[in-house]
């Protein structure tokens, strides 16, 4: 039923068909007073369901129309896409290996979803991703702010400001690489001034968690300059006291389409950390990422990260774009750093 | 937060009325739908359902910080908000000053090993006036497997603080911050932090000690799902008042023996799965190999996993090593135990 498209209340619907409008073309075919004594509604409320009916036709017709196809409502050729795709920008997450197999670091404008089992360095990925997307241009970085939502309280500030510090004095390393010739910037940053582009939220329950993820579009409305969204961890508050999983499956989806258009109107990189579950598979139990198999299809890109003798490796589990590879990383004083170097800075090849 | 009432949010008059129509009175209803069936139930349009929300999510969200006003406020309240220091140097400086506030620590290990020893010194720590670097604060101590032995109390503060302890009435005084809690049962448990919620908000409770978390949930649920969610609840509601009155939390696990081929060496897991290993901050995981003793920082958010050798005197945990070594891989969450045979055969 095309009125049924309308993104008006139930009884107006029913009303529109108990007086006889069953298609969008009879309903701007009539005018907003003779509307408004036929469904016995306001004259500007009349004058909005034609308005409604009007957009919604113009699409259909457009479709049926081939040759205007990039005029299409809210679409955008394949075309114009590959140029932005070649010029998005990437953050870097001070590894150079994890850095290649995710083709420079992690994307802006998509969802990468980063779980692994406690004490792998989630938390310390995140932390790295919130200062390093504060890198200035000049230095082949992005220049933005960071927020951090935090469920489970593992946020540290003096490790941050650690990772601060180490990515202050490891700058000049970048320059070398981006400017490929050697030249001594003299932009220096402070570590206060780093800490105070982070912008922290400690979420305590699921409602916040939701209210939050809704309230994110207005805040970076007023604060332009954000280019990535960690949230640490988003799984805590949806594993416990929910009784009614289908609903629990409902709101990770709502929320996970609200980030996915955060991520595109904004162009920020939106990065969620995971928590391990097990899982009962083919006679046995394995450890999967949890919050289900639903979830597992919200996110663009899925990075596993795990034990592999005694280093850490990260894995790239799903990704429209990437080839599925690992690459090993270590936690260090100074951060996320390459795992076989002995020397803490990073090699650049 | 949650809980906020729709009615006292300042929403124009007539949305407000049609919320409370349709049952949805607190926050918490108003979220747990999405906005198609709010749509659906209210009877409203889309665009009216997105701006109520967003005025909705407005309010419930949690303020914003920066993390330098986070570090100004850690380093202002280092006294009352920063951390409990252990006595134990190594530890201190791996963990930036002690164990900190605000967050949960897990203490893990065998039978035997020192856990209930590593408590009663935390509490003695606690309760000491701040010249000698204690808390100068009360402490709860909810004791669940009837561990808690004031003698011994005594005795290591006498060992550790002669000074204060053979001063009369002092001993009295600081024994008399401690307080102890005997719950039987996991639902007396929860009544009890319940108790504990409002105590802590009038009176100075700066410490918190659960010993053992396993022992309350071991008697009473099957292994896994329905165990795991019985401690949900009770782990977000410790992180959260932990939080908001930023004292210091601190939590003693069981561990379940699993045999193993070796004769001597039985490989341990830690109760209470990997749930609540995801839910909790810093975790220390005490451990026995070959006839030595070792205190292991295995999951913590400022410091590499180390490993540090201790000793058990009558002072309390003595550490033998400051310097730590550092582990890798799967040795980070294994927890060794020496069967009784050989720690005997050590020993003499």
């Amino acid at each position: 039923m095309e009125v049924g498209m309308l993104p008006i209340s139930a009884s107006k619907r029913g009303k529109l068909l108990a007086a006889g409008y069953t298609s969008l073309h009879s309903i701007s075919r009539a005018s907003a007073s003779q509307l408004a004594t036929d469904i016995e509604v306001s004259e500007d409320e009349a004058c909005e369901i034609r308005k409604y009916a009007s957009q919604t036709s113009a699409l259909d017709r457009s479709i049926g129309n081939s040759s205007n196809t990039s005029n299409l409502y809210g679409g955008q050729t394949a075309w114009t896409m590959l140029n932005e795709e070649k010029f998005s920008t990437r953050i870097t997450t001070s590894c150079v290996d994890l850095d290649n197999i995710l083709g420079g670091g992690i994307t802006c404008k998509e969802v990468t979803e980063l779980g692994g089992v406690p004490g792998i360095g989630k938390t310390q990925i995140g932390i790295q991703l919130a200062v390093n997307v504060q890198i200035p241009l000049e230095y082949g970085g992005l220049g933005g702010k960071a927020i951090y939502i935090d469920t489970e309280g593992s946020f540290m500030v003096e490790r941050v400001l650690q990772i601060a510090e180490a990515c202050i004095e490891d700058m000049p390393e970048y320059s070398h690489h981006f400017h490929n010739n050697v030249q001594d910037c003299e932009v220096k940053m402070h570590p206060n001034s780093i800490l105070e582009n982070i912008f922290y939220f400690r979420v305590c329950s699921y409602t916040e968690q939701i209210a939050l993820v809704n309230y994110l579009d207005k805040f970076i409305e007023e604060h332009k300059d954000v280019k990535i969204i960690i949230i640490d961890s988003v799984t805590f508050h949806f594993r416990q006291d929910f009784d009614d999983m289908a609903l629990r499956t409902r709101l990770l989806n709502e929320m996970a389409l609200k980030l996915m258009k955060l991520a595109r109107k904004f162009c920020l990189a939106v990065v969620l950390l995971n928590q391990v579950t097990t899982k009962y598979i083919e006679g046995s139990y394995q450890l999967t990422l949890a919050l289900g198999d639903s979830w597992s299809h919200s996110c663009t890109n899925r990075i596993i990260l795990f034990w592999n003798g005694d280093e850490r490796h990260a894995y790239i589990d799903k990704s429209p774009s990437l080839k599925s590879a690992s690459a090993a990383y270590s936690v260090t004083t100074r951060g996320i750093r390459n795992s076989n170097s002995s020397c803490k800075r990073i090699k650049m090849v | 937060m949650a809980n906020k009432l729709i009615k006292q949010m300042g929403l124009p008059n007539s949305i407000a009325n049609i919320f409370t129509a349709r049952n949805i009175i607190t926050a918490k209803d108003a979220l747990s739908l999405t906005e198609f069936e709010l749509m659906e139930q209210l009877d409203v349009g889309m665009a009216e359902v997105k701006s109520a929300m967003a005025h909705i999510s407005e309010v419930v969200c949690p303020p914003c910080q920066t993390a330098l006003l986070l570090m100004e406020q850690r380093v202002r309240d280092e006294r009352s908000a920063g951390h409990l220091p252990t006595r134990l140097r190594g530890l201190d400086e791996a963990l930036c000053g002690g164990i900190p506030f605000g967050v949960v620590t897990e203490l893990v290990g065998p039978a035997g090993i020192g856990k209930t020893q590593f408590c009663l010194k935390l509490s003695l720590l606690a309760s000491l006036p701040e010249n000698c670097g204690g808390l100068d604060g009360r402490v709860i101590y909810i004791d669940v497997e009837s561990k808690f032995s004031s003698t011994r109390l005594i005795q290591i503060g006498i060992e550790n603080f002669p000074e204060i302890f053979l001063k009369k009435g002092m001993a009295q005084e600081m024994a008399g911050r401690i307080v102890i809690l005997r719950p039987t049962s996991l639902s007396e448990f929860t009544e009890s932090l319940h108790h504990v919620q409002v105590s802590l908000l009038q009176k100075q409770v700066k410490l918190l000690i659960i010993d053992s978390m396993a022992a309350l949930v071991l008697g009473e649920h099957d292994c896994g799902a329905s165990r795991q969610q019985a401690l949900g609840w009770h782990v977000s509601f410790i992180k959260i008042f932990t939080n908001s009155n930023s004292s210091d939390k601190s939590i003693r696990s069981h561990s379940i023996k699993k045999e193993d081929r070796a004769a001597y060496d039985s490989h341990l897991v830690a109760a209470l799965g990997i749930n609540w290993a995801h839910a909790v901050t810093i975790r220390l995981v005490l451990e026995a190999r070959s006839g030595q003793r070792f205190i292991k920082l295995a999951k913590s958010p400022i410091s590499p996993p180390l490993a540090f050798p201790f000793n058990i005197t009558s002072s309390g945990l003595v550490l033998l090593d400051d310097d730590g070594i550092e582990m890798k891989g799967s040795e980070i969450n294994t927890i060794h135990c020496q069967g009784q045979k050989a720690l005997f055969n050590s020993e003499w």
